[in-house]
C-alpha cells in the first residue's frame, strides 16, 4: 500500500449517473404505462399528512367508472393496504424494511403478475418522508406532494427539493383549517416560491370538499395522457377495447 | 437517510470502473452533487467511509463538487443561478421560473487511480 504514495495517480473520466440503474428501470416503467394507457400517479408527503385517507377516497370515487389500482409503500405493516382494499380496487403493499423510500425496481417487482392493459390509473403511495423520495424516479407521470393544514404553512420552504420535484400540490384536511388557523395564502405563496406555476388543490378526504376538482383534473389528465400515448404508439388503437366503461369507447 | 445506499452505489460503480482498467487502485472518487439532488453532502461523506469498509476502495476519498441550482429565466432569455432553493426566481429581474437547468446532478465524473 505504501508504494501507492510514490506513484502519481492518473485521472480517468467516468461521467456516470449514480442512480442510473434506478433511472433505467423508471424509464422502462414509464414506457410500459404509456403503451398500456395507464396514468401513473405517485404520492409523497410527510408521515401523517393524509396520503392513505386521500387515496382511499380517490379510489372509492374513481372505482365505479375507472379501473384503478394502488401500490403502497411502508417500512412495515400491511395496514395501509388493508385500509385501501376497502375501496375494492386492487391494492398491493410494498414493505420496504429499512429503506426510507420507494425505488423503481420495487415498483417493477410489485407489478409482476398485473396486466397493465386492464388498468386506467395506478396510484403509488410512497413512504411518508419528505427527503429521500425526491431523488428516485418511479416512472410515474405525475407526482403529487401532500401538505396537511396541521403541518404548518412553511413546509414547502423547509423541504424545497421534494416540492420542486412534484407536479401538483394537494393541501389536505381542509376541514381542520379553521381550527388550526391555517393561513392558506401563505401556504400557496410558499408552494409557488419553490415551484412556480404548480397547480394546487385544497381538499378534505373526510368531508369530500374539493374532491370533485381533483377528480376532474385526474380524468382530464388521463384522457390527454391516453390520447398522447395512442398517437405516439406503434400500436395505436390496440388498447381501445380495454377502455373504461365511462368513456363509452 | 438514503445516503448510505447512494454511497454503496458510488463504491460499486468506482469498483467496476477500476476493474475495467485492470484492477487499478482507486484513490479518489470525484462526484458532482447538485443542491437539488436530495442528497446531503455531509451525510454522504460519512456514509462513503462506511460503504468503503472491507472493499478495495477502503482508504479512498470522495471529493464532492457541489453544483448550484441554475434556472432558465424566460424574461432575460438566459440561464441564471438562483440565490436560494427556497425562491425559484431570476436573481436579476425577479421573474419566477420552474425550469431547472442544473442542480439535480448526482454523478461520478472521474476517478484518480494507481495502475
Amino acid at each position: 500500500m505504501s508504494s501507492d504514495s510514490l506513484q502519481t495517480p492518473r485521472l480517468v473520466e467516468v461521467r456516470k449517473n449514480v442512480l442510473k440503474y434506478n433511472d433505467v428501470i423508471a424509464r422502462a416503467l414509464r414506457e410500459r404505462f404509456r403503451q398500456a394507457g395507464v396514468l401513473a400517479v405517485s404520492l409523497v408527503s410527510s408521515p401523517g399528512s393524509g396520503k392513505t385517507a386521500f387515496l382511499e377516497k380517490t379510489l372509492t370515487l374513481l372505482y365505479p367508472r375507472y379501473r384503478v389500482a394502488a401500490l403502497v409503500g411502508d417500512l412495515a405493516t400491511e395496514n395501509d393496504a388493508a385500509r385501501l382494499a376497502r375501496s375494492r380496487a386492487p391494492v398491493k403493499q410494498i414493505i420496504t424494511g429499512t429503506v426510507c423510500h420507494l425505488e423503481a425496481a420495487m415498483i417493477q417487482s410489485a407489478l409482476e403478475g398485473w396486466d397493465l392493459n386492464n388498468l386506467d390509473l395506478l396510484f403509488i403511495e410512497n413512504v411518508g418522508n419528505l427527503v429521500c423520495p425526491s431523488s428516485y424516479d418511479l416512472g410515474e407521470d405525475l407526482r403529487f406532494v401532500l401538505l396537511s393544514v396541521t403541518e404548518g404553512e412553511d413546509k414547502p420552504l423547509k423541504y424545497p427539493t421534494i416540492f420542486n420535484s412534484a407536479d401538483v400540490a394537494i393541501i389536505t384536511k381542509s376541514d381542520l383549517a379553521a381550527a388550526v388557523e391555517f393561513d392558506e395564502t401563505a401556504a400557496k405563496h410558499n408552494i409557488q416560491a419553490v415551484r412556480p406555476g404548480m397547480q394546487v388543490f385544497k381538499l378534505s378526504a373526510k368531508t369530500g370538499e374539493g374532491m370533485t376538482e381533483l377528480l376532474d383534473f385526474l380524468e382530464s389528465h388521463r384522457a390527454r395522457h391516453r390520447a398522447a400515448g395512442a398517437k405516439n404508439s406503434d400500436f395505436a388503437g390496440s388498447t381501445s377495447s380495454d377502455s373504461p366503461i365511462a368513456t363509452g369507447n | 437517510m438514503h445516503e448510505l445506499s447512494i454511497a454503496m452505489s458510488i463504491v460499486e460503480m468506482a469498483q467496476e470502473e477500476a476493474e475495467r482498467r485492470g484492477s487499478a487502485r482507486v484513490q479518489v472518487v470525484h462526484l458532482r452533487l447538485g443542491l437539488l439532488s436530495g442528497v446531503v453532502k455531509q451525510a454522504l461523506l460519512s456514509s462513503y467511509e462506511m460503504a468503503c469498509e472491507a472493499t478495495p476502495l477502503e482508504g479512498s476519498h470522495l471529493l464532492i463538487e457541489e453544483i448550484p441550482v441554475e434556472v432558465f429565466c424566460p424574461q432575460c432569455d438566459a440561464p441564471r443561478q438562483v440565490s436560494s432553493i427556497q425562491w425559484f426566481c431570476c436573481p436579476e429581474c425577479g421573474t419566477p421560473t420552474p425550469t431547472v437547468l442544473h442542480g439535480k446532478e448526482l454523478e461520478v465524473v472521474a476517478l484518480e487511480i494507481i495502475e
